[in-house]
């Protein structure tokens, strides 16, 4: 079993709120997720298990949302805005800057193990830009300074 | 002007406590509504004040309330559209994440007026802290009795629930959020029947979005009357206004309908960055046809937006100055249209990858000059033949850029460069 005894006291809780269990899918695939850090077969199984709907309603709704990752990630998952409000304000050069610094291509992880960096569209950020995600958290109106400081932050932190 | 209605308490701190909310005539409304009166005078009230959701389509929420069928057998739901992933737009985060409780009695008065016992606010995936607030919000109501059973002894029940999403822009679509509330993929419905009718689980649903809701205990408190005397005669009250882009002052900014464009872009904003020439503004989110600098005076209303050529939408406003490449600009929007199709319409699925390849052929220098025609085609059979808007908004800012900016595509196609580069406020050169 990958889901901790925690999770699935969430999973079980967030199941009895909803008046129909299925809606308790998207819900409980984000447990997993935060738990994991990213979403396979296994995970699949054992969440559709504890809701108590089949396999393959959990795995056609994971597979189709993006947020959940597939592969194995970092530690921290940066997910840098690069739409249109985050363009004009120079997320281009942020994506860079990032790839540059932590040595990697979008989605690898770098070699210490902690950071996977991904371009990804709106993030509702708009009037912040540019801004990135990581993990759960926002961090907006970058500067290299700003991003040098959160990555130093949270490696520390790891 | 400038009116703060929905942001009148925006910058106190302790505005997400219960207390701080109660302090202020917070739950007022919603004891008027429940103690004193019947489900169709709220209607009726919310119908006099002529609000029109702030979703992106405009439509009277009173009206979309009143489809609810009275007789029906079927349990009755609220949903509080929180998805909010238009490109542009932050509106609904600032009220979740500053003032939950408003949001909270909004969902809570639109539920008694439709019959609802159980209300759902659908929160997009990423926004983690604004769904920790509405939740805390929602427990704090608990405890104060505001939510549960016979809430302040009226007989009424309600339970609420914070919902998230998995960041698929589509649910931001009413029929597509109910698919993803059940556990599905968020994949659009054919309409009739609507959702007023079969919505959550084929039972009758009301679908608001966060800022539409948050004006209720307002127009309760006030009345309808006093509502619909904000604005204009056909968009009434305010509308919370995302300004971002090119502009010294980005933020969200609420003021009464009908105020002029210019007035949010050169007060407010401030004017264009480094003193540069404006050369475009996408006025209601990405989704809406782009206007040019001779437009700046366009009052912010439904009505006006439309005269000048666009649509007011989502009230996500952006504005680029001289140095934006709108090939460019329609290479981001392509492939965020690309990216988020839901992939349920051919026309759709297809025709975003063609619109994204064809242009980023074009940028990348390898275009030819009947690609322009092309991707005018491939506008053409988009538009309009897909389930939901999607298709349409995905065309809406290619046929834009070529429309006003054609030169530029030429421009592309002769000289494999562009006739603008980007020189943007660089994130490295902070």
């Amino acid at each position: 079993m990958i889901l901790s005894d925690d999770s699935v006291d969430a999973i079980k809780k967030t199941t009895a709120r909803y008046p129909h269990r299925k809606s308790a899918i998207l819900p409980g695939l984000t447990i997993a997720y935060r738990q994991v850090g990213h979403l396979n077969e296994d995970l699949y199984g054992e969440v559709a298990e504890v809701i108590g709907v089949s396999k393959n309603e959990v795995a056609s709704a994971a597979t189709f949302y993006t947020m959940f990752p597939k592969q194995k990630v970092g530690k921290y998952l940066i997910q840098v805005c690069v739409n249109i409000s985050c363009g004009l304000m120079g997320a281009e050069s942020l994506m860079e800057y990032l790839l540059k610094k932590l040595n990697v291509k979008p989605g690898e992880i770098s070699e210490d193990g902690l950071f996977t960096v991904v371009p990804v569209e709106c993030l509702g950020s708009c009037t912040t830009a540019p801004m990135m995600q990581v993990n759960q958290d926002f961090y907006e109106n970058l500067t290299p300074e700003k991003v040098d400081q959160i990555l130093e932050d949270l490696r520390k932190k790891a | 002007m400038e009116k703060k209605l929905l942001f009148a308490n925006i910058d106190d701190p302790k505005q997400p406590e219960i207390d701080t909310y109660i302090s202020k005539g917070g739950y007022e409304s919603f004891k008027k509504v429940i103690k004193e009166m019947k489900p169709e005078e709220v209607i009726e009230e919310v119908k006099k004040s002529g609000i029109r959701g702030r979703g992106g389509a405009g439509f009277p929420a009173g009206m979309k309330w009143s489809f609810v069928p009275k007789d029906s057998p079927k349990p009755k739901y609220l949903v509080c559209n929180g998805d909010e992933s238009e490109p542009g737009t932050c509106k609904d985060r600032v009220l979740m994440e500053h003032d939950p409780h408003l949001v909270v009695e909004g969902m809570a008065i639109a539920s008694y007026a439709i019959g609802a016992g159980h209300a759902f606010i659908y929160i997009r995936g990423e926004f983690d802290y604004p769904a920790s607030q509405m939740r805390k919000a929602i427990d704090q109501a608990y405890q104060k009795g505001f939510l549960g059973k016979n809430i302040q002894g009226s007989g009424y029940d309600l339970e609420m629930i914070v919902h998230t999403g998995g960041g698929a822009y589509i649910c931001g679509e009413e029929t597509a959020l109910l698919n993803s509330l059940e556990g599905k993929p968020g994949q659009t419905r054919i309409r009739p029947p609507f959702p007023a009718v079969e919505g959550l689980y084929a039972c009758p649903t009301v679908v608001n979005n966060v800022e539409t809701l948050s004006n209720m205990s307002l127009i309760i408190k006030n009345g309808g009357e006093w509502y619909s005397k904000i604005g204009t005669e056909k968009s009434t009250g305010t509308r919370i206004f995302c300004l971002s882009g090119h502009v010294k002052n980005p933020g969200n900014y609420e003021l009464e309908l009908g105020t002029p464009m210019s007035y949010l872009i050169n007060d407010l904003g401030g004017g264009i960055v480094d003193g540069k020439k404006l050369k475009a503004i996408i006025p209601g989110g990405s989704s809406t046809p782009i206007l040019t600098p001779d437009k700046i005076d366009t009052k912010l209303d439904f009505e006006s937006v439309v005269e000048a050529g666009s649509m007011l939408g989502s009230g996500g406003v952006i504005v680029m100055h001289e140095d934006t490449d709108m090939v460019w600009v329609a290479k981001v929007l392509a492939h965020f249209y690309m990216h988020e199709s839901c992939g349920e319409c051919t026309p759709c699925r297809q025709g975003t990858k063609w619109l994204h390849d064809t242009i980023t052929r074009i940028y990348n220098g390898h275009g030819k000059m009947e690609d322009i025609d092309i991707l005018l085609d491939l506008c053409d059979n988009i538009e309009g033949k897909t389930i939901c808007p999607l298709g349409d908004a995905a065309v809406i800012p290619i046929r834009s850029t070529i429309n006003l900016f054609r030169n530029e595509y030429e421009h592309y196609i002769n000289h494999k460069k562009p006739l603008v580069e980007n020189k943007f406020m660089s994130f490295v050169n902070g």
